[in-house]
């Protein structure tokens, strides 16, 4: 299964698409933390811009990269290859790159810039957050043949996650506030890998305080160690079933 | 060595296989023949393990080859339309074949030299002709020394030198008891190859039996001619029906 994961890998480096990754990613880290004096604020505005990009680029990137590899997932299941190594060496590889560029893009910088555990923070849960879009776009790419349907379908999850999502957690808390929504809230940011993330970072960076006294509750729960294994574990489960379901849905697939 | 048993396939609505029984034997050459669509390729791809069929077994060796893949080391696969990753080089994707099936016994690179691939092994994939992909496929199919080969359209594309070298290939490999299963739309050619002919049509398999009894039942001398009057004899039966 090595043996594929270096071949995927091999040919993904080829292209440049990751390397300009990792330069913008870089960019944009360097510029927050020089025009901002305060590193806290750097790290904020930096946190916007990273939830909107990592889960863009990670789940386009993924799905056009599965279709361009069809070729290549042919030719290997005309020999004596599993499916599951097949697939899996393609996420595994797929997921490294992306990690990679975002080590070096992100995690590299901000370590200079801001040597701290909200540094730590930051760059695990955007680490997750590639696996967990490289998992959504594998769901994507497997639910049907047509790629321009697949680009579309891993968008509408981006959009649905980064955009939607969020005005109907607002719609919610705004239409029934006159009940005790903590609880609620709670579940239903664990149903959105991306406000997952924020959150973590969020109460790191001491800023809950601005949250009322729902970020009160936030900052109790999420602030624990409990609180912190709980959005890992949730984020780690974002990755895994979207990956374990389309897993099942390649095997059952016909080339 | 292969069995094919009430193997049903189908896409959406349409059933591409109806029930396809068949038994294919090592030392012999199957010769797969049918109209555009009448479900060869698909034929070929469940034996593969790339289409899984909805109802039906597939043994190899007595062993059941759904969701298995072990098996596929023994067959060797020529597709009708090779598609291979467009930034690699050919020498680049034999290497690849060959680390991936780093346990493979003997290496065949005969074709590669008789096709002149060695001399243009830096050209990339995306720039190669139709017929010099094909010739790219049929190397790799005989590249591990399988004792299974499932030849897609062998000839199709090839200039008529490549043609004759590929044909002397196959007989070959048939002196050293493998077995063939290869379609084709040109007679003449699985005249010469095949021993045995499987007719497909529609989904349905309505001949399934030795050319030479093909002939004999027919009173044709050629494969192409025979196989003219089982079509018509199947239209006929439609038309009564």
């Amino acid at each position: 299964m090595m043996r594929i994961v270096k071949y995927v890998a091999l040919d993904i480096l080829r292209n440049r698409f990751v390397v300009l990754y990792t330069l913008f990613l870089l960019l944009v880290t360097v510029t927050m933390f020089s025009i901002e004096g305060n590193s806290d604020k750097a790290i904020l505005s930096l946190l916007n811009i990273i939830l909107m990009v990592v889960p863009l680029v990670s789940i386009i990137f993924t799905t056009i990269h599965f279709f361009n590899s069809y070729e290549f997932i042919e030719l290997l299941l005309s020999q004596p290859i599993n499916r599951r190594s097949i697939f899996l060496s393609e996420y595994l590889a797929i997921a490294t790159a992306l990690c990679a560029s975002y080590v070096v893009g992100v995690g590299l910088p901000i370590t200079f810039f801001n040597p701290s555990i909200d540094t730590v923070y930051m760059i695990i849960s955007g680490l997750l957050l590639t696996f967990v879009f490289v998992s959504l776009a594998f769901c994507a790419a497997v639910l049907t043949r047509d790629k321009a349907k697949g680009i579309g379908i891993a968008l509408l999850f981006w959009f649905y996650f980064s955009l939607i999502y969020d005005g109907l957690i607002l719609y919610v808390i705004y239409s029934f506030n006159d009940y005790p929504l903590e609880k609620v809230t709670l579940a239903l940011i664990s149903l959105n890998p991306v406000d997952l993330a924020r959150i973590i970072i969020l109460l790191k960076l001491d800023i809950s305080a601005l949250m009322g006294y729902t970020g009160a509750f936030y900052k109790q729960f999420f602030g624990s160690g409990l609180g912190i294994a709980y959005s890992i574990g949730m984020l780690g489960l974002w990755a895994g079933l979207p990956l374990i379901l389309s897993l099942r849905r390649f095997r059952m697939k016909d080339i | 060595m292969i069995s094919i048993h009430n193997v049903s396939k189908q896409f959406g609505s349409l059933k591409v296989l109806k029930s396809i029984t068949a038994d294919f034997d090592i030392g012999n050459s199957y010769a797969l023949i049918g109209p555009n669509g009448s479900g060869k390729t698909t034929l070929i791809k469940s034996i593969l393990g790339m289409v899984l069929p909805n109802s039906g077994s597939i043994m190899m060796n007595g062993r059941s080859v759904i969701g298995e893949w072990n098996y596929r080391s023994k067959i060797g696969y020529m597709p009708q339309i090779g598609r291979y990753p467009d930034n690699m080089t050919i020498g680049q994707l034999f290497r690849m074949m060959k680390d991936l099936r780093a346990n493979s016994r003997q290496i065949d690179g005969e074709l590669i030299q008789s096709f002149g691939l060695d001399k243009i092994m830096e050209k990339r994939m995306h720039t190669l002709s139709g017929g010099t992909r094909q010739k790219v496929s049929a190397a790799l199919a005989f590249l591990f020394n399988p004792d299974v080969l499932i030849l897609d359209e062998p000839t199709a594309g090839l200039d008529p030198l490549a043609v004759e070298i590929i044909k002397a290939k196959i007989q070959q490999e048939m002196e050293a008891d493998k077995l063939f299963i290869i379609t084709s739309h040109i007679m003449s050619d699985l005249d010469e190859l095949s021993s045995h002919a499987l007719y497909l049509d529609n989904g349905t398999l309505i001949y399934n039996d030795s050319i030479a009894l093909l002939k004999e039942e027919t009173g044709e001398v050629k494969l192409g001619k025979a196989i003219a009057t089982i079509m018509k004899r199947n239209l006929s039966k439609e038309a009564a029906l």
